[in-house]
This record gives C-alpha cells, sequence and structure tokens, in this order.
C-alpha cells in the first residue's frame, strides 16, 4: 500500500520576507539594460564595418552580416528603451526586494570569490572552500558536516574527472605538492 | 522497412555492458537533476557534457540522452508531491497531479505521469524513427541556399510565433548571432569582433554560454524564492500501477491528442511547455465534466505529461535529420556532437549509422527502463529533497565551473560563464527569453557560412533564394511566419480567420 500521509518538510529559515522593500523597478533595469545593449551594438557595428561591411563581387565581406546584426540589435534596443521609458510612467513592477538581493548577493558574491580562487589555487581548493564556506556561513549547518560533505564532494569530482575521465582541471600549489 | 533493420542494429551496438550501465547512470544522475530545485533538463545536460567529452560518441549520446529522459520524469515527482514544477513545463502537472496528492492518491498520480511519459515519449520516438530517415535522404539534396533558408525559416518562427515582446526576441535572437560570429571567421580567415584579445580568438563557446545561462543565472533566481517546502512522501506498489494500467484503455483519445499536438509543437519552435498546456486545456475542453479537471482528475495529469514528453523527444527529430535543434536541450546534445567530432545535418544518417541508430534505440530502451526506474525509486527520489539547498547550491556552481573549464581548458571560460549567469539573471527577470539566443548562438556561423556559400555560388545575386520551388517556398514561408501577427491581424480584419485570441501565459 502507499504510504501517503507520510509528509516531508524542510524549512528555510532564511527566506526573504514578503513586505520588504524594493531596491530598484524593472523598468529602470530595463532601461539600463537597453542602454548598455545599445552601446555594445554600436562598439560591434563599428568593428564590423571598419573589417569591411560592404558587398564585393563574390557576396558579402566578413563584417557584412555582424555589422546588420548590430545594426538590428541596435535598433531592438532602441525600441526597448523607448518602449520602457514610456511605461516607466505606469505601473513600477519591483525587479528585486532588498530581502531578494541580499540573499542572490550570499550566492552570487562567494560564487565570484570562487572564480578569483580557482585562478590561483586551482578548482578543487577553491571547490572545497566554496562548499564548506557556503554551508557553514549562508546555511548555518553544523561545521562538521560542511567540512565532511566538502571534502567528499571534491575528492568525488577529483576522482571522477581528473582519474576516471581524464579531464584535467586547473590546479594549483596544492596539488603540485602532491604530485598532480 | 529498412528503417526497421537499422534500428535492430542499433539495439545490438547498444546492448553492451558498458552501454546499459552508462544508461542507467544517466536515468539516475537526470532524476537526481529533475528533482533538484534549481536545475532541469537542459542545466543537467550541459553541466555534466563535460563527463562524455573521452567517451565514444555513441556512449556519450546514449548516456546525455538518458540524463534528459530521466530529467523530465524528475520533473513529475516534484510536481506532484510538493506542487514544485522541477520544470516550466510541468507546471501543468501540478493543476491535478497534487490534488490527487493531497487525497492520498499520489502512487496513483507518479504512476500516471510516469506511464503518460512513456506513451508520449514512444510515440515520438517512432515517429522519429520512420520519419528521420525519411526527410535526411530529402535533406541530402539540399545545397547551402536550401540551408540557409531552413536556418531562415527557424529564426523568423522564432520571432513571429514567440510568445514575448516581439522586440525582446529580436534582441536575444540578434545578440546571440552577433556573439557567434565573434573570432576567426570561417570563410575569409579574417578576425571579427575580438578587439585583440586572444582569449575571444577562440569565440565564444556555445556550450559555456549555456552553462552560465541556464545553470548560474537559475542558482540566483532559486535563491530569491522561499525554500522551505512540504509535500507527501509516496511509494508505489504493484497494485496501485496495475490499477491504472488497467484503466489506460479508457483514456487512449486524450493521450492520443496530447501525443500528436506534443510531436507538432516538437518539431515547430513551440516547444514542449505551450504542449503541456494546450495538452491540458484541450483534455478540459473535450471532457464532459470540466469543472471536475483541477480538483485531482486522472486525466490532467496524462494529458499534459504526454504532451510535453512528446514534444521533449520529438525536438530531437529536426536536430538529427536536418541539423536543427528545436528545443533549448536539443541544442546543447547539438553543441556535444560537434564537441564529439560529428557534423549535425542529414550526412549523420549515411555517415554514422551506428550513432545515430544508437541513440534512437536508445530512446526505446531508455524509456522502459526509466519507466521500471522511477517506479521502483520513487521515495529514493522525493527524500533528496530533505538535502538543504546551501549544500546543494555550491556544488551546483562547482559543477558548472568544471564544464565551462573543460570544453577548452580555459580559465577565462569560468569568467565568461559567470557573466553569462549574471546576462541570464537580469535576462529572465526583465522578460528577455534566452531560447532565441541559445539557438542564435549554436546555429550563427553554420547559418552564415550557408548564406555565404549561396553568395559565392550566385556571384551575390539574392535571386538564388528563389531559385527553385523548393528553396522558394522556405525562404516565403519564413518572411510570411516572421511578419505572422501582421499578416494574422490581417488576415483578421478581412475576416479570413475568426478565432479568440488566447492571452499569452
Amino acid at each position: 500500500m502507499s504510504q501517503t500521509d507520510l509528509e516531508i518538510v524542510v524549512d528555510d529559515p532564511t527566506a526573504p520576507e514578503d513586505g520588504s522593500p524594493s531596491v530598484v523597478s524593472s523598468g529602470t533595469v530595463e532601461i539600463v539594460v537597453c542602454l548598455l545593449l545599445l552601446a555594445l551594438a554600436v562598439t560591434l557595428g563599428y568593428d564590423n564595418w571598419r573589417t569591411g561591411a560592404s558587398w564585393d563581387a563574390t557576396g558579402p565581406e566578413p563584417g557584412y552580416f555582424p555589422f546588420y546584426l548590430s545594426v538590428i540589435l541596435g535598433g531592438g534596443s532602441l525600441y526597448g528603451l523607448i518602449a520602457a521609458l514610456l511605461a516607466r510612467r505606469a505601473a513600477c513592477e519591483s525587479f528585486v526586494t532588498r530581502a531578494q538581493a541580499r540573499r542572490v548577493m550570499a550566492v552570487f558574491v562567494p560564487t565570484l570569490l570562487f572564480c578569483l580562487v580557482t585562478q590561483f589555487l586551482g578548482l578543487y581548493v577553491a571547490s572545497f572552500l566554496l562548499i564548506a564556506g557556503f554551508m557553514r556561513l549562508v546555511g548555518k549547518i553544523a561545521l562538521w558536516k560542511s567540512l565532511l560533505t566538502a571534502l567528499v564532494f571534491t575528492a568525488i569530482m577529483f576522482v571522477t574527472f581528473d582519474i576516471a575521465f581524464d579531464v584535467i582541471m586547473p590546479k594549483g600549489p596544492l596539488e603540485a605538492a602532491f604530485g598532480h | 522497412m529498412e528503417a526497421l533493420g537499422l534500428l535492430f542494429h542499433g539495439f545490438a551496438v547498444l546492448l553492451t555492458w558498458k552501454t546499459l550501465v552508462l544508461m542507467m547512470v544517466g536515468l539516475v544522475l537526470g532524476i537526481f537533476v529533475g528533482v533538484l530545485p534549481g536545475l532541469g533538463g537542459p542545466n543537467g545536460v550541459a553541466i555534466l557534457l563535460p563527463l562524455t567529452f573521452t567517451m565514444d560518441p555513441t556512449s556519450a549520446i546514449v548516456m546525455l540522452s538518458c540524463i534528459y529522459w530521466g530529467a523530465l520524469f524528475g520533473g513529475a515527482i516534484t510536481s506532484i508531491l510538493f506542487n514544485i514544477p522541477g520544470e516550466a513545463w510541468s507546471v501543468a502537472t501540478t493543476f491535478d497531479g497534487y490534488p490527487m496528492a493531497q487525497q492520498g492518491r499520489a502512487a496513483e498520480a507518479l504512476t500516471a505521469a510516469f506511464t503518460s511519459s512513456f506513451v508520449g515519449s514512444l510515440v515520438a520516438v517512432l515517429l522519429i524513427t520512420f520519419l528521420a530517415p525519411m526527410i535526411s535522404s530529402f535533406a541530402l539534396k539540399f545545397g547551402p541556399p536550401e540551408f540557409f533558408a531552413v536556418y531562415l525559416l527557424t529564426f523568423c518562427s522564432f520571432v513571429g510565433l514567440g510568445r514575448e515582446a516581439k522586440h525582446k526576441t529580436v534582441i536575444s535572437m540578434s545578440l546571440g548571432l552577433l556573439l557567434a560570429g565573434v573570432g576567426m571567421d570561417t570563410v575569409s580567415g579574417n578576425l571579427r569582433m575580438t578587439f585583440g584579445s586572444a582569449e575571444l580568438l577562440r569565440g565564444i563557446n556555445f556550450l559555456v554560454a549555456v552553462i552560465g545561462l541556464f545553470g548560474i543565472s537559475e542558482i540566483l533566481l532559486t535563491m530569491e524564492e522561499r525554500l522551505a517546502l512540504r509535500g507527501h512522501a509516496a511509494s508505489i506498489s504493484l497494485r496501485v500501477v496495475l490499477g491504472v494500467w488497467k484503466d489506460l484503455p479508457k483514456y487512449w483519445m486524450t493521450l492520443l491528442r496530447s501525443s500528436f499536438i506534443g510531436c507538432w509543437l516538437g518539431i515547430t519552435p513551440g516547444g514542449a511547455i505551450a504542449a503541456s498546456f494546450m495538452g491540458y486545456n484541450l483534455a478540459k475542453r473535450f471532457a464532459k465534466d470540466p469543472e471536475s479537471f483541477g480538483k485531482g482528475r486522472i486525466e490532467g495529469v496524462f494529458a499534459p505529461e504526454t504532451a510535453a514528453h512528446a514534444s521533449g523527444t520529438s525536438a530531437l527529430l529536426p536536430m538529427l535529420a536536418l541539423g536543427i535543434p528545436g528545443s533549448g536541450t536539443a541544442a546543447i546534445l547539438l553543441g556535444g556532437l560537434m564537441v564529439w567530432g560529428l557534423n549535425p545535418g542529414p550526412l549523420l544518417f549515411v555517415e554514422h549509422k551506428d550513432f545515430v541508430w544508437g541513440l534512437i534505440a536508445s530512446m526505446y530502451l531508455g524509456n522502459v527502463v526509466g519507466l521500471v526506474l522511477v517506479l521502483t525509486t520513487v521515495p529514493i527520489f522525493a527524500s533528496i529533497l530533505r538535502v538543504p539547498f546551501a549544500a546543494v547550491a555550491p556544488m551546483i556552481v562547482v559543477s558548472c565551473a568544471i564544464g565551462a573549464y573543460a570544453i577548452q581548458n580555459a580559465m577565462f571560460d569560468i569568467w565568461l560563464m559567470l557573466g553569462f549567469g549574471v546576462v541570464g539573471y537580469v535576462f529572465k527577470k526583465i522578460g528577455i527569453p534566452l531560447a532565441p539566443f541559445t539557438l542564435a548562438l549554436v546555429l550563427g556561423n553554420r547559418a552564415e557560412d550557408a548564406f555565404r556559400l549561396s553568395m559565392i555560388g550566385s556571384g551575390g545575386n539574392l535571386k538564388v533564394f528563389w531559385s527553385n520551388g523548393l528553396v522558394g517556398s522556405i525562404t516565403t514561408l519564413a518572411i510570411v511566419l516572421l511578419f505572422w501577427p501582421v499578416t494574422d491581424g490581417l488576415l483578421g480584419r478581412v475576416g479570413l480567420t475568426q478565432r479568440t485570441r488566447t492571452t499569452p501565459q
């Protein structure tokens, strides 16, 4: 028989509260994104025009396709910019609330640090630090559990990729000390 | 029946211990990925792709496609037990699946979901078995103009038929096409848009972008939400399974209708999400008592699941036959093909018979094995959700980084992945669709090459795209689809079409 009465319950103590004030509205972000895309379109468009965007005897030059794509991208973002500016006076939807932003940063900043550490100490050390640190500091999980999980996961990754499947990851001084 | 002979050959290729073990591993990983919050089909396939780099292509594609089937099965578990759709296409499954679980009929709902997924995929695989060889042998006659016309059709139908704001689809697609052009130009050998950077010389790798766009950004998005969950645990007994299967013939019409919708929307770029909603809505409309939907009706599980899986599977048809992916996941598998040194397109059926038929055979086998596997192991997978997200999130980040690095052994790609993660997060929040971007990035170079080769062939004359009936009609259809909203409006004004507009989801 099925045991449907058993419940699985998982709590989220650090969940973002509902009434948190908005940091920035969707409209503003849309305007910024459109401006950035417009700048990108102009930069790429100029670069391709320099490469050669005309049509010679055998068809388009190398810059032809990307040049007109930059024009399309520019047009699209310009339209988006105007649409966002016009819609601004109407309802302002929240892009992210303060509580949400805090949580997103709680993942983004460690990820950024992880990439930085990978660059200098290798991926496996960075991975151990990220998992252990994140579990302990953000997840408030017991220190021994965090360290053990990080160690086991990193070891599994090392064995799977570097040894079993021969996919070599960036390494640092620690691995060098062990002769890898 | 040449296809049948080749299919049996495919089974023969498949039936080695090594492949069967890889298949099981793929399925388990896939279900895992489908159940975990913040991961899904395309992300899972993208992250696990590096595992397959040193395998031979057949083993690699078998494992990857099994990850995909597993993820499709896994999405249903969380929808029914926790009311959390693991994937957008599982949303419609929650409408009736979760009420069933609340009434203590979770086992029944899960069996229904898995069985209908199986039926949906089976119909789609049958379609692939018989249609794909035909289409590919037809496409063998294609020259560059025909291929460019088909690519154009794919791009235009995304813009014309997409549900998002048109300018956002255009932005997403042109950005993807532009980034695809970064690096060495394959026709002339010139450098484009590299700004003197040695890192950009290699170009922007499609898979790195996908891992960032889907993997990293999904974690950022998941963290914004309350991650507490409360759900039912269920184990499935043989009695329940047989009970549901005994009633299956009663719902043949729903299953058939949903399979058909799924296959259609899978081949055209409508996608599994649209298919599951359409399957659900049509089942409701044709039912004698539509009010009973949403209150735990088993048909409400059958209809969307069948459609979603039929669509997810048939999306592989255009990828195999023409080299044009019908979905995000198919696009990633296509990226995989290129990494393994295969050239996607109609020649695949001629040059790599073992690979193609091994893959098709693995779809049959993977679905049968997958069905048995999920039916027997649901309780284990449901309890995965007890693992706190604080432990899962950093592991996903590490897996993403490994995946991004392994593709070209470049540290720069890890930074690129992080950048795409931020872009994906912002784009998703302001409603710029990511699917056209993905498609454009993977097809961009091929489309441009096809265009320029046609131009070289015709001496720079654009009329080559209307030079014969076939290429002419594809090109014309593409342009009609691009302006579809305008065309549709005009037709409506003249009174040719009379239908009520549905509001976008």
